[in-house]
């Protein structure tokens, strides 16, 4: 099989590209929702992002990545005590996918061979401290997106079925694409995803024809392509890596904190998620950037990934909330 | 000459060259055409594989085989289909694939595993393949209406395989993109995938360049089959290309010159009859696939599956979980062995048994009726309007779709057809024409139609009439207003015997017994609300609906 589509030589889309890194610089930002049309480099992003991340240490054989020997979960019966270095896991969740395979069920085949009840894991437990990536995450089953919502809630995956009752961690940055043309997603999902991107095909003829080479290139050039991308993909991680380690050390003066509570009682967002959310993928992009203070600016280049899709949604406006994100910015935080 | 033949023949010749273009999106019913498309497809050298649109998951990506493993007692595991060589797949029925499949086969195609997907679309108007799968597949061919005479030669499969060595003047990628631009194509895909065809028929023709006839043939069959809109000479959003003057003459393998148009033309002679009709209508028509979490699976037998019981039930067609009562059985199997070591096969004792269940929750679909006749059409139909968005505004909690239907001069016309998108709801109803007499029955059976395919499709339908009442065209166009009325009320009892529900909002100045009278024929509830505007509406239904 091909090796992906670098991530650096995506064409444009600057805030779906934004949106990715600063979760892989900070997961606990909870995710990135990207909405827009087909052939947009949706499913191209999340699928380059893979080779993008730094690897992680995961302990031997472990189904649910453990750092740790003891964090392994006792029904996997783990005996290896060492780690090794595994890329991050990017797990695709597919459209119609059903219960048993993401949450996993009993393990049919030591059922049968041995006479075992033993756990069978499912998505959840391969996408533990990685992505998760869901394309056409607004036709997802109802009933999976209740799964999806309790799990990404509590970060933990409860099965009590089939005589079974297991549970193991399940920490992942929940990544979602779709068409809004083709329905809309839940408000509680939604709430979920810490950022969200609106993409649009580029109308810049220049890009469009810049976008259509590459491909080109990538599918018939393949290796000088990808020498010609991986280094910059590199440089890309050790840039995520290093501010990995800034992020530790990065001041927020209480002045940000006031903008971002200011901010979102203007915009009228529910609840403090969207606070937290700001906060975090403001310093995130502070330390992207290399600066050793969250100022405003890092707010204002953030502030409509993190809050766009947390507003009231008004059905007779016309205008979209990215809109009403920037005017409130403007009154807020000045031009 | 049989243009529409040779297309089909060209696109599987390209497609032999280079399975890297996906495939084939094949709207055509059966017939005589479709059997000699699918026959020539079998010539090709790939194996071919057929899918059905319901394949479940173990089928598609392997898993253990049940009977096999019970019957050796060994484990024994299948293969997933696609998990084998590349082959030609061929999706009967693709109109009606199950998300799961399209994701997957979606998925696989997005990985370039070589497998060439011939979806074979039988969908009546609007019905499709969904979006996420034809926009991956590099070829749209409409074969209905193809005569056997039409049917001519069968190409052999082409020995030449090999595309890389095709190169592409620049100012090519520029003449598709600009071309895609022009036809209102949004998708990037589209033209990645017009490139790979002209380079695969410069192939195809034992050339090392790309040239101008291998373009236009890309368009023909690429570019031109997606177009939304008919080209414009000049683009009104997008700056204009200045590429065929200035750069065509500094690239020294450069296409000669191409008149726009000519080749304005050549995608002009492709274009689908019905392109005008979905033209009007401001959009090209979508599918409905993706609203149906769930709502699609017909009878109640469907739904969300809950986890198998051990109910003792007497229902003949309840459906054993076959799965779950191996996994009840499985753990007893060592213990029952040496229990009765004569027996021979799984051990399954009838408190093993599992049945499937499944709780249905149907999604409602609300179905705005609306009379747009006379002076105050206008009024009205911006009310419904608002009323249909605010009502989709909630749609997601309450599981709503909406449709509207509204009626004036002698006809009915469905304005949105069921939908939960609040997005595509806004385009469609940016214009509405009013003005008219009042076929008041015509307007019903619409929306008895419309009522009994999506009931078939799984929804509740709620129809919704707005109107003043007084009806003054009867079934058949005349302008007689008695036979109209009757007419109506007969429509009314039909729908009602299709046991829809339906509520009737009196929007006249002066209430009329007339259409106390259709509530009761419809057995719905009246509502007299004159001058309601959208907020009242919502509301309005809103509170029968909750009753």
């Amino acid at each position: 099989m091909k090796q992906p589509f670098p991530f650096s030589a995506i064409v444009g889309q600057t805030d779906m590209k934004r949106a990715m890194i600063l979760t892989a610089i900070d997961p606990s930002i909870g995710g990135v929702l990207v909405f827009g049309d087909r052939g947009t480099g949706k499913s191209t992003a999340v699928r380059a992002l893979a080779s993008l991340l730094p690897p992680i240490k995961a302990v031997k054989g472990c189904p649910v990545n453990s750092a740790k020997p003891a964090d392994c979960p006792d029904w996997a019966g783990v005996k290896a005590r060492r780690t090794h270095e595994i890329p991050t896991p990017v797990v695709d969740l597919p459209l119609g996918v059903s219960e048993d395979r993401v949450t996993g069920a009993l393990d049919i085949e030591k059922a049968l061979t041995k006479g075992e009840k033993a756990f069978q894991p499912g998505l959840l437990a391969r996408a533990n401290r990685g992505y998760l990536y869901i394309d056409e995450v607004n036709l997802l089953e109802d009933h999976i997106v209740d799964l999806l919502l309790d799990v990404a809630q509590s970060g933990e995956n409860v099965v009590e079925r089939e005589g079974l009752s297991i549970r193991h961690a399940a920490r992942f940055v929940l990544v979602g694409s779709g068409n809004p043309e083709e329905g809309e997603l839940r408000p509680q999902l939604l709430d979920r995803f810490g950022l969200s991107v609106d993409v649009a095909s580029p109308t810049d003829i220049d890009e469009r024809i810049e976008v259509i080479k590459r491909r080109d290139a990538y599918d018939n050039d393949h290796a000088a392509f990808m020498l010609r991308w991986q280094a910059e993909d590199a440089a890309l991680r050790d840039r995520i890596t290093s501010a990995r380690k800034a992020l530790t050390k990065l001041k927020t003066p209480d002045q940000t904190l006031r903008d971002v509570a200011t901010l979102c009682v203007e915009l009228g967002a529910d609840g403090l998620r969207g606070e937290l959310t700001l906060l975090k993928a403001a310093r995130a992009y502070a330390a992207y950037r290399d600066d050793t203070a969250l100022t405003r600016g890092h707010v204002r280049d953030v502030a409509a990934l993190a809050l766009r899709h947390r507003l009231r949604r008004d059905p007779l406006d016309d205008a979209g909330s990215g809109t009403r994100v920037t005017r409130i910015l403007q009154e807020v935080l000045g031009a | 000459m049989t243009d529409a033949w040779d297309r089909a023949m060209t696109a599987l010749a390209l497609l032999a060259i280079d399975p890297m273009l996906g495939g084939i999106h094949l709207r055509a019913r059966a017939g005589p055409a479709r059997q000699a498309f699918v026959d020539a497809a079998a010539s090709l050298p790939h194996p071919a594989l057929r899918l059905h649109p319901a394949m479940s998951p173990e089928q598609i990506d392997g898993g253990v085989d049940l009977t096999a493993t019970l019957q050796h007692g060994a484990l024994t595991q299948t293969r997933g289909l696609l998990d084998r060589a590349p082959s030609i797949l061929t999706l009967a029925m693709a109109e009606r694939v199950e998300p799961y499949l399209a994701a997957r086969l979606g998925a696989s195609l997005d990985a370039q595993d070589g497998h060439i997907l011939i979806a074979m679309d039988e969908g009546l108007e609007d019905e499709t393949v969904p979006e996420s799968l034809s926009d991956r597949l590099a070829f749209q061919l409409h074969l209905d209406g193809l005569a056997m005479g039409d049917i001519g030669k069968i190409l052999l499969a082409p020995k030449q395989s090999l595309t890389k060595r095709i190169s592409a003047p620049d100012d090519s990628i520029e003449l598709l993109v600009d071309v895609a631009v022009r036809l209102g194509i949004r998708s990037l895909r589209a033209v990645g995938f017009a490139l790979r065809a002209a380079k695969a028929h410069a192939a195809l023709n034992d050339r090392n360049a790309v040239t101008e006839e291998d373009i236009h043939t890309a368009i023909a069959l690429v570019l031109a089959p997606r177009a939304t809109q008919l080209p414009t000479e000049d683009t009104q959003d997008t700056p204009p290309p200045d590429i065929p003057e200035d750069q065509a003459s500094q690239t020294p393998e450069s296409l000669p010159d191409m008149p726009d148009e000519m080749l304005l033309d050549a995608v002009q002679a492709v274009l689908p009859t019905d392109m005008l009709d979905k033209l009007q209508t401001g959009q090209n028509i979508r599918t409905g696939s993706g609203a149906g979490a769930g709502a699609r699976k017909i009878g109640n037998r469907r739904g969300r599956p809950l986890p198998a019981r051990n109910t003792r039930t007497t229902r003949s067609d309840a459906r054993v979980d076959l799965m779950a009562t191996l996994r009840a059985a499985l753990p007893w199997q060592t213990i029952r062995k040496q229990a009765r070591p004569d027996h021979k096969g799984a051990h399954i004792r009838p408190s093993d048994l599992r049945h499937k269940r499944y709780q249905n929750l149907s999604d409602r679909l609300l179905i705005f009726t609306v009379d747009a006749s006379g002076s105050a059409a206008i009024a009205r139909l911006g009310e419904a309007k608002g009323a249909v968005e605010l009502l989709l505004g909630q749609a997601y909690a309450r599981r709503d779709h909406v449709a509207l239907v509204a009626f004036r001069g002698t006809e009915a016309e469905l304005l949105l057809p069921p939908t939960r998108s609040l997005v595509q709801t806004k385009r469609r109803l940016a214009s509405l024409p009013g003005g008219g007499a009042t076929p008041l029955a015509a307007g019903l059976e619409a929306a008895q139609e419309l009522a009994d395919v999506c009931a078939r499709k799984g929804l509740t339908p709620v129809v919704v009439l707005l109107t003043d009442g007084r009806a003054n065209i009867a079934r058949d166009g005349t302008a007689d207003r008695a036979q109209a009325a009757s007419d109506a009320q007969a429509v009314a009892r039909a729908l009602r015997g299709s046991g829809t529900q339906s509520i009737v909002i009196d929007t006249g100045n002066r209430p009329t017994s007339g259409l106390r009278d259709l509530a009761d024929a419809l057995g719905g509830s009246y509502l007299a609300l004159p001058r309601a505007d959208a907020q009242q509406l919502s509301r309005a239904v809103d509170a029968q609906l909750a009753s």
